[in-house]
């Protein structure tokens, strides 16, 4: 204590090109200005070369009709429709594309990890594979096998691959025997809807029940069977079945009915979601082996079974490792879906290309572009984060 | 006490692939007892005490504690597993719990007591080991000693009728290693059922009644502590004990 006085009259005595306070704040101010310089220049360079050809900046060519067909779209969607609209139905085939294959590749990738990790040689071999396979060719490349390779060996509309379902798999796509809802469909949704939030609801209090008091409260059974509940209530609400088999069959030249997966999008999705299952297989399963084996021993030591062990104490803790990395598979993922340009499925950046060609605006259609996978992303990340955040630790 | 060991072994035998790691152990300990081996690294006394609650399977042989076998039944491990406690020399606490949560998970999860009754009785174990006022913190703002007491509490709340302490103060920095022998030395005096693989001779000499010391998988001689340090009977004993004790 008795150091800090002579030093106190010391710092006022620097001179201010030797204070370390002051350099810091200098630094910061140069940067500052130097940056502003740079981005008036470019800024302003752009704007003149802009100019000087012509270009005009302005988003109103949205609102003119666009005059290009986009196959399959979406949502409805005709040449006669604005720039606007055909740019939105490209965001809805961006957006099912990249959700089917996160779902997929989160559910196909954790088995993988698990498989991995299991003490099964042959699994943890073929497991193996997979990911190596996946995870060491570029994702184009995958794209074009199954593409071009895969769908090449497809037979003819007329000779359909029929697999069980029934599905029908021929050069125009796969079409799938797709559940439809009747008339009385929603009711039986809305039953089991509230059924499934009943159950979430019983279970976290009647597992909070348990640990209050020490009863058994048979938490996951009451939970399962009020799922189970709800779904036969609204199965008999709905005056039976809530849904209606629609079966693609052949009519003439084509088939009618179902759900048709067009070559570009089961191609898209196909490899989108084995190419990011492998990096989610990675991600997961070096969380759970991150988690010490003494944490698994100590649960253990305490009498823990198999099942409490995993969800008290691996879980919560590998959960945390996963979530991170997890969520850049998933912008990865969503902006990879852009390379679908090179097999034609027209999604949001397939669409901007050719509204380029159409309307010749390439600095705000690319603006738009790159606005609407920042936002997409920034999105996600804000939501996952906001996950991730609860489940950190509290360490300090 | 009951003429019954409470531990018994016969002819334990394990093997880690070739590697023949424990020889045919034979040890009994009585309700009440504290047993400590030593030994040097490697000579099996490690894998020996993680044969008892089955954190590794021995070959061969037979483990009976409290009256149960251990063998491939579950139900039999499980049970063996809530009547033994055990502290670790990497503590192995978990660190997304709260010291309070390390303590209580158990009692609750597997002893199905209410969190009131775990609570209390989490509090009683930190009073004891000298750390009431830890409870609400993260394993990760203590320090080695005071996880270390953590542990000891942790491993307590179930009630054990055995503690096994698999070298509690190796990971310790030597001014943490006293706070944690004081804890243990309060344990054997209140009559707790020790197993403790440990080389602090001193706190063999002040709480044991039987000492082992293995070598290569085996009991080279057993003993009181008097006997063992004033008069061993093994060459390799005595070579152990004057390289342990120098310095």
């Amino acid at each position: 204590m008795a150091l800090q006085t002579p030093q106190k009259t010391e710092t006022t005595a620097i001179p201010f090109y030797r204070d370390e306070r002051v350099l810091q704040i200098a630094a910061q101010i140069i940067s500052a200005v130097l940056i502003f310089i740079l981005l008036y220049w470019a800024v302003v360079n752009f704007l003149r070369a802009a100019e000087a050809r012509n270009m005009t900046l302005s988003f109103g060519f949205l609102k003119e009709a666009a005059g290009f067909p986009i196959s399959n779209p979406p949502i409805e969607y005709d040449p006669s429709m604005s720039f606007a609209r055909a740019f939105l139905v490209g965001l809805a085939n961006t957006l099912i594309v990249s959700g089917a294959g996160v779902v997929t590749a989160t559910i196909l990738g954790t088995l993988i990890a698990l498989a991995r990790l299991s003490s099964n040689w042959l699994m943890s071999r073929i497991a193996l594979a997979f990911i190596e396979f996946h995870r060491n060719i570029p994702l184009l490349v995958l794209l074009f096998i199954w593409y071009f390779v895969v769908f090449s060996f497809v037979p003819p509309i007329k000779d359909s691959l029929v697999w069980p379902g029934p599905i029908f798999i021929n050069k125009r796509g796969i079409y799938l025997s797709w559940p439809r809802l009747t008339e009385t469909g929603p009711v039986f949704l809305i039953a089991l809807g509230i059924g499934i939030v009943v159950a979430i609801a019983a279970f976290s209090i009647l597992r909070k029940k348990r640990q209050e008091t020490g009863k058994k409260t048979y938490f996951m059974p009451v939970s399962i069977g009020l799922v189970v509940i709800s779904f036969v209530v609204g199965w008999f609400l709905a005056g039976g079945s809530p849904f209606w088999i629609d079966t693609p069959s052949l009519k003439g030249f084509n088939f009618q009915g179902g759900m048709r997966l067009t070559p570009e999008f089961a191609g898209m999705y196909l490899s989108l979601s084995l190419y990011t299952a492998a990096f989610i297989a990675e991600v997961v399963r070096g969380g759970i082996q991150a988690v010490s084996k003494g944490q698994i021993e100590a649960a253990r030591a305490l009498g823990l079974n198999q099942f409490q062990v995993v969800s008290l104490v691996v879980m919560p803790q590998a959960l945390r490792i996963i979530i991170p990395p997890m969520i850049s598979q998933y912008l990865n993922l969503t902006k990879n879906s852009s390379l679908a340009l090179a097999i034609g499925f027209q999604e949001v950046f397939a669409v901007g290309k050719i509204a380029i060609n159409q309307a010749g605006r390439a600095v705000p259609v690319f603006a738009l572009i790159m606005a609407t996978y920042l936002s997409l992303s920034l999105l996600t990340s804000f939501i996952l984060n906001i996950y991730n955040r609860r489940i950190q630790f509290v360490v300090r | 006490m009951n003429n019954e060991p409470i531990i018994k072994c016969r002819g334990v035998h394990k093997w880690y692939g070739d590697f023949h790691a424990i020889k045919g152990v034979d040890i009994d300990v009585y309700e009440g007892e504290v047993i400590v081996i030593f030994g040097p690294s490697g000579s099996g006394k490690s894998t020996f005490i993680r044969t008892i609650n089955r954190l590794e399977e021995h070959q061969q042989g037979t483990i009976i504690v409290d009256g149960t076998e251990l063998s491939h039944d579950v139900r039999n491990i499980e049970k063996i597993r809530t009547e033994t406690g055990m502290v670790f020399q990497q503590f192995n606490l978990f660190p997304h719990l709260t010291v309070m949560q390390n303590i209580t998970l158990a009692p609750i999860w597997v002893r199905n007591w209410p969190r009131v009754k775990a609570e209390a009785k989490a509090m009683e174990l930190l009073e004891m080991v000298g750390i009431p006022e830890q409870a609400q913190k993260f394993p990760g703002n203590l320090s080695g000693g005071q996880q270390q007491r953590v542990a000891i509490a942790r491993a307590l709340a179930m009630e054990p009728k055995i503690m096994l302490f698999d070298e509690p103060t190796s990971a310790l920095d030597p001014e943490m290693i006293k706070e944690v022998l004081d804890a243990m030395i309060d344990l054997a005096k209140s009559g707790m059922t020790m197993i403790v693989v440990t080389h602090e001779m001193g706190f063999a000499r002040e709480v044991a009644d039987r000492m082992y010391f293995f070598d290569e998988g085996k009991i080279i001689e057993t003993g009181t502590p008097d006997e063992i340090y004033r008069n061993p009977q093994e060459d390799r004993t005595k070579l152990f004990l004057s390289q342990i004790l120098q310095h």
